[in-house]
């Protein structure tokens, strides 16, 4: 047996593959939505969970903490402050707003700029922004570090601000859980309806399958088509649950786009990534190569021929 | 090159079709296998092209017992022997040309081979032409020669045929009968269970009767030793 008749046989087979599919279009159709569907599903999950993360900022960047200062502490005494914190392991950045800084802030973006003017002093008090280190940010960490700052004479009200991300990042966990819960099921889906499409098609070559057993073809030989049949229908239903995705990304930019603009940021929907398109691909390659290996080795065997 | 030693072969359903059977075929000979239908010619066949295994006793092809072969050395064990069926068992959606070449197909001949090949088995028997037709577009005659082509087209050193003739006329019999036999004189060891005891005394080749289950007027004392030893 030579390398070039084996690469020959092969190709012969993955034509043959696709000329079957072709020549049953709608139950060929019809079996690819089912598994472009199967694998679409948690893909978009998948984005969904990404997209969210990254809409709503980093974990260890999100988690941050606000010190408000008694009205009245002088600008000298809160840098002094500033200065101590910054100094302390475990904070990653200190940023010092003083109540003329904020007030300034608040009249240019807020629109109550002349409601403003008609009070007599400043409402607004020093505020210090403490970032902690990503390596601090542990909830422990984080309600050890507020103490530290609540201890202080001049500080008013020390607010972690991040609260809401964690649990946030705790529903998004839940959401990845479920995601591989869902995937793990539709690929035994997707299994499933390649097998039974690979069923028929072998209950349908019947004595084709007979008679190449009976001139000799091993069951390597015999199985091989049913194997590209398999992989094939995995690729091109990859292939399909990848458009869909990106017809889903597609409609949904637009809006989505406006929306980050309302909240005044130039977040833009993300659609699969380089790695998604892999593994949408790779796995309905292998998935519709697994069920269709499973099959023609459970269906195969009890074809013999008769004379 | 065939040697069956008391062998009896019973179906899931109970018929004994073979008992205990004895007989020898010699490489290069050409035998006819005869008897009522029902008498166990099919089966003998079924068991040298290893289609089913023995009950009892030892069937030997080429010196090697079937009933000791794992079921992953059977393809490449089918490849030595080319079999003509009386329904020919064609590809009714293939071409006449792909039905011929299928044999070399699963053995991954290189492709020029295979071409070369099929067109001479279809030299052989006189379908040079026709290769691009339907089996269905064929007569009785020329589909039954089709198999035989396809038989032959590995050139194994066996050839087996169950009632090759029996849906043809005596005119069209008798010819394939003369194919058969011109593989014989090229060295092919030939075994064809047929019916037809007219045409098998024309062709004055040596005739085992099937009667019952066994070989009429087998002793044993035709086999080789290797039997005895094995």
């Amino acid at each position: 047996m030579s390398l070039g008749s084996y690469g020959t046989r092969h190709a012969q087979a993955f034509i043959g593959a696709l000329g079957r599919l072709a020549r049953n279009p709608m139950a060929s159709i019809l079996t690819l939505l089912v598994i472009a569907v199967a694998l679409a599903l948690p893909m978009s999950l998948k984005l969904l969970v990404t997209n969210a993360r990254v809409a709503t900022g980093d974990f260890k960047n999100a988690v941050d903490m606000s010190v408000y200062f008694k009205t009245g502490t002088a600008v000298s005494q809160a840098e002094q402050l500033a200065k101590n914190a910054r100094s302390r392991n475990g904070i990653a950045d200190v940023e010092f707003i003083p109540a003329d800084k904020a007030l300034d802030e608040f009249r240019t973006y807020s629109g109550f700029g002349a409601a403003l003017e008609a009070l007599e002093q400043n409402p607004l008090p020093h505020v210090l922004h403490v970032h902690p280190a990503p390596e601090a940010s542990s909830p422990a960490a984080l309600e050890q570090l507020k103490q530290y700052f609540a201890a202080w004479p001049e500080v008013e009200l020390v607010q972690i601000d991040s609260e809401w991300v964690l649990r946030f990042n705790a529903i998004l966990e839940v959401m990845r859980k479920v995601l591989l819960i869902l995937a793990a099921l539709l690929g035994l889906g997707v299994l499933a309806v390649v097998g039974n499409t690979i069923r028929l098609e072998i209950l349908n070559r019947r004595a084709e399958i007979e008679i190449t057993k009976l001139v000799g073809g091993s069951n390597g030989f015999v199985r091989r088509p049913f194997l590209y049949t398999g992989t094939l229908y995995g690729l091109v239903g990859g292939l399909l649950a990848w458009a869909v995705i990106g017809i889903m990304v597609l409609v949904l930019s637009t809006p989505v786009a406006t929306l980050a603009q309302l909240y005044g940021s130039h977040y833009t929907l993300a659609g699969p990534a380089l790695e998604d398109t892999a593994i949408l691909l790779g796995g309905g390659a292998v998935l519709g190569w697994l069920g269709a290996w499973i099959s023609a080795n459970r269906h195969l065997r009890s074809i013999e021929p008769r004379a | 090159m065939i040697v069956f030693d008391k062998v009896a072969k019973r179906y899931p359903n109970g018929r004994e079709a073979l008992a205990g059977a004895t007989l020898r075929v010699d490489p290069g000979e050409m035998v006819f296998l005869t008897g009522k239908s029902g008498a166990g010619k099919s089966t003998v066949l079924k068991l040298i092209a290893l289609l089913e295994r023995p009950t009892r006793g030892t069937v030997l092809i080429n010196n090697r017992n079937t009933s000791t072969m794992r079921s992953g050395q059977i393809p490449a064990f089918r490849r030595n022997i080319g079999v003509v069926f009386q329904d020919h068992k064609l590809l009714a959606d293939r071409p006449v040309y792909d039905n011929v070449a299928l044999p070399l197909i699963v053995s991954d001949t290189p492709m020029r081979e295979i071409d070369k090949r099929v067109r001479a088995a279809l030299d052989q028997v006189g379908l040079l032409g026709k290769e691009r037709m339907l089996p269905l577009e064929l007569s009785v005659g020329e589909q039954q020669r089709v198999g035989i082509a396809r038989a032959v087209v590995s050139k194994p050193p066996l050839l087996i045929a169950d009632e090759p003739t029996g849906n043809l006329d005596p005119d069209l019999a008798r010819e394939v009968m003369r194919l058969f036999k011109r593989f014989q004189e090229v060295g092919v060891t030939v075994v064809v269970a047929t019916h037809d005891v007219d045409l098998v005394r024309e062709l004055g080749q040596r005739e085992i009767v099937i009667e019952n289950g066994q070989v009429r007027g087998a002793t044993g004392d035709d086999l080789p030793s290797v039997v005895a030893t094995r």
